[in-house]
């Protein structure tokens, strides 16, 4: 464990030092405080019952004193963190524009070259990036961690939010503005990439990871689908309810709609429910799904179902 | 300071009448007082509970104790429940109605019919909560757009509810208000009052100013779900952060009518207990009128990354920059109160410490929020949890608490069990540090608040946190029963056991209908403890 996430970001380490400077006055405020609240309350302990207390009602001085002293300071602080806020709005000219769209509940990303991910931020290795965000439900927040940023997105307006990557690796996305049931499994990841790879992923033909994925098979891509595009925040396992119904022995059997009809779970089911997913809803969920059309090719939806079919 | 004394002979306590109807018809400030203290009381320990019960879920990372659902559910009832039925009546309406005519030589507040009818303007806002319960709504207690406007949870009952219980709050502030303009005893000038008094005066007038707002926020949200109408909603040219705006007007001075009853609770106890005057007494009356302006100007630092421009993000920091600065000059005050002092560490003493100490922490880790940079990082993460709940807990409860045991023998006329007091002081003192301070590690190492399910590199710090809420929830259990216990079976307390100088204590305990036999003369303020020189 570490008092605070990894730096990996430009920002990070400049809002440390905001951090840094405040944690230090608070301590030297709060020791001094604590310090003479135990000592005199030791030290003046009443010994016996008819102790001679002096008539201090207050010293002008010490009033000024400490009025002065913590304005001064407090000035400090907040002209420290407006500086740091000020770099923090300001996105260089150059960076490379994505556009962020979180909805309930995952994350998607939609670059300039007309490649589209979910849950996964792909960016490169010290360039700047400027991310411009939408939701079209509800207030979201994107929120990383390591790179110290957040920014609330909200209907009906683009907010941005920008960051240059200092470390190459995978750091967490959160949803930090509540935005319903399924708020704390709207999580991500910003892929850092080496300027090499993300060349190579750049040009990449399929949306995500390149050739290696088509190859792998159907179930094996299900499972990495269900995980990555973010089924799994609201589809559990382990037969535990989350937002919609579990997965866990779905296929092939009967469930209830909400006009109280019944239908069997089988292929064409499943692939109605990923495109159109207020078509057929089980009874007893919200009609919250959003479609994965233009999402998830063909081929993803064949594996999700083979993947389906395994959960027994 | 007032020479008059009561003839035994005469003298019938408050609490002499029996019967359902002596209570529902009460026009009596003490009993009003105590319908609240009960009242609130009674939502403390509900909340509480469910308190207790998220804390449970948060003890893994996955979702095992109860849904997703369930968890949004129960945080947005704690949080409503704690906030506008305990902690906004709270200590001003419960206290502020017993206390506000006795310290100020008053037989009874301005208007005891309009007092009654608040508390039952109170219970007609719980009870329309109560009715919400069948399809409990879960949008925290923030009701943030749009979420509460779409959400297919009964947003608009627990929204009216709050609504109704907004009128309680705005019309006892207009009573404690004209009160202590027009009833004040001879002799008691604007500087001799207790600086109860003076918080209680500028907790009215928050009170008074920010409600309605809230109330018209509230309002406006209903229309929005019931009639359509798109005040929030984007696509009908609303605005979603409006609602924040118009949201944070009222609920961030309503911090400062939750916390500025208990800084004048703090101010009556540490006096009594270190038989000394207490220091700065016109520094910290001036300075709760203080904080209550400057909080009607700060409300957006709730909002620094919810969209709003730059500048305003820039005006409000600075802004609320300047509202640490008279609660820091109370902390220092009280301090100092302390030096040279003949102190006696009473339960009611140990938790105005403890209340001096967290409340501490609580403001020294708000300048972290304050600061624009930090808070981008800290926002809507544990940080604010545990800074929240070091205000909230660490100071309005801890002078709740404190003023339950201060003037327990006063309101009841009987004694609790003060070892007792003290072993549960000590369980909640643990047992708070042991719940929140782990959360602003959380919260710095980015753990989002309103989290159902967690990632597991957060597990330790937030099942230790779990362990301190049991500690915590076992110290708040012996200190209902303790006190519940001194109600039955309690030693008959003293007119003054603490020796105190103002004037609620030259009244028998408990006081007489009417309080005062006749009305005292004032002839000095209530501080004039130790030797003149």
């Amino acid at each position: 464990m570490t008092w605070i996430p990894e730096v990996a970001s430009n920002l990070a380490s400049k809002v440390d030092g905001v951090l840094l400077l405040i944690t230090l006055l608070s301590l030297v405020f709060f020791i001094l405080i604590t310090v003479v609240l135990v000592y005199f309350a030791i030290k003046y302990r009443r010994k016996r019952e008819d102790e001679e207390t002096p008539y201090i009602t207050g010293s002008e001085p010490l009033e000024i004193i400490w009025t002065v002293i913590p304005s001064i300071l407090l000035i400090v602080i907040f002209v420290y963190g407006y500086v740091v806020f000020k770099d923090m709005r300001t996105p260089p000219k150059d960076s490379v524009e994505v556009t962020v769209q979180g909805k309930q509940w995952l994350w998607t990303f939609d670059y300039y070259n007309g490649k589209k991910t979910i849950n996964e931020l792909y960016v490169q290795y010290n360039r700047p990036v400027r991310l411009v965000m939408e939701a079209p439900d509800v207030l979201h927040s994107f929120f990383v961690p390591a790179f110290r940023v957040k920014q609330d997105l909200v209907p009906g307006r683009y907010t941005q939010l920008w960051f240059t990557p200092t470390k190459i690796g995978t750091f967490d996305i959160f949803c930090a503005e509540y935005c319903g049931t399924g708020h704390s499994a709207m999580l991500g990841k910003v892929i850092v990439l080496s300027p090499e790879a993300y060349e190579i992923w750049e040009k990449g033909v399929k949306a995500d990871e390149g050739a290696g994925v088509a190859s792998l098979p159907p179930v094996e891509l299900g499972a990495k689908i269900y995980k990555e595009k973010g089924c799994n925040a609201c589809h559990s396992l382990d037969g535990s309810t989350l937002v919609g119904p579990s997965f866990k022995g779905i296929f092939g059997h009967a469930v209830e709609l909400q006009d109280g009809s019944k239908v069997d779970v089988d292929e064409n089911y499943i692939k109605q429910s990923i495109l159109e997913p207020q078509a057929q809803v089980v009874k007893g969920f919200a009609p919250v799904m959003p479609s994965f059309k233009g999402i998830l090719s063909d081929e993803d939806v064949t594996a999700l179902v083979a993947y389906i079919k395994t959960l027994k | 300071m007032a020479n008059h004394t009561i003839a035994q002979n005469v003298y019938v306590p408050f609490l002499e009448k029996k019967g359902i109807w002596s209570w529902i018809l009460t026009t009596d400030h003490k009993r009003i007082g105590i319908m609240y203290l009960i009242s609130i009381s009674f939502f403390f320990l509900v909340a509480g509970v469910f308190a207790l019960m998220l804390r449970y879920e948060l003890l893994t990372p996955a979702s095992d104790f109860v849904q997703p659902h369930t968890y949004n559910v129960l945080f947005t009832l704690h949080g409503s429940i704690m906030v506008f039925f305990f902690i906004v009546p709270g200590l001003a309406a419960s206290f502020g109605n017993f206390l506000i005519p006795l310290m100020i030589g008053a037989p009874d507040v301005a208007f005891p019919k309009l007092n009654l009818g608040s508390y039952w303007i109170y219970l007609l806002g719980t009870l329309i909560v109560l009715i919400a319960l069948a399809k409990p709504a879960d949008t925290g207690w923030t009701f943030y757009t749009p979420y509460s406007a779409t959400t297919d949870t009964d947003v608009v009952l627990i929204t009216l509810g709050v609504f109704v219980l907004g009128f309680s709050s705005i019309l006892t502030g207009l009573n404690f208000i004209v009160t202590i303009h027009k009833m004040r005893a001879p002799g008691m000038t604007w500087h001799r009052l207790p600086l109860f008094i003076w918080a209680s005066y500028a907790t009215s007038i928050l009170q008074l100013l920010a409600t309605p707002v809230v109330g018209i926020t509230l309002l406006l949200l209903i229309t929005e779900r019931t009639l359509g109408v798109g005040f929030f909603d984007p696509a009908k040219g609303g605005d979603p952060v409006l609602f924040q705006n118009f949201f944070w007007f009222y609920s961030h001075p309503a911090v400062y009518i939750m916390i500025i009853p208990a800084m004048g609770v703090i101010s009556e106890i540490i006096p009594v207990f270190a038989r000394k005057p207490i220091f700065g007494y016109k520094a910290i009356a001036y300075s709760s009128l203080g904080i209550a302006f400057i909080s009607f100007l700060v409300w957006a630092h709730h909002m620094f990354t919810s969209g709003i421009s730059d500048i305003a993000a820039t005006i409000f920091s600075f802004l609320t920059f300047l509202v640490a600065i008279p609660t820091a000059i109370k902390v220092f005050n009280w301090t100092a109160t302390l030096y040279k002092g003949s102190i006696h560490l009473h339960s009611a003493m140990l938790y105005a410490l403890a209340f001096v100490f967290l409340f501490t922490i609580g403001g020294l880790t708000g300048l972290f929020l304050g600061a624009l940079a930090a808070d981008i990082h800290l926002h809507d993460t544990y940080f604010v949890v545990a800074h929240m709940h070091y205000v909230m807990i660490g100071g309005t409860v801890m002078g709740f608490f404190g003023a339950l045991h201060f003037w327990y023998p006063k309101w009841f006329g009987r004694m609790f069990n003060e070892t007792v007091a003290k072993i549960a002081w000590l369980f909640i003192f643990i047992g708070f540090n042991v719940t929140f301070f782990p959360q602003f590690f959380l919260g710095v190492q980015g753990m989002p608040r309103r989290y159902a399910t967690y990632p597991a590199e957060f597990e330790s710090l937030m099942s230790l946190s779990t362990y301190g809420s049991w500690i915590l929830g076992a110290g708040i259990i012996i200190m209902t029963v303790n006190l519940i216990a001194g109600l039955i079976n309690g030693e008959k307390a003293p007119q003054n056991p603490y020796g105190s100088l103002s004037l609620e204590w030259q009244v028998p305990s408990p006081p007489p209908l009417e309080n005062f036999e006749e009305i005292p003369h004032v002839t000095d303020w209530s501080y004039g403890y130790g030797k003149k020189k």
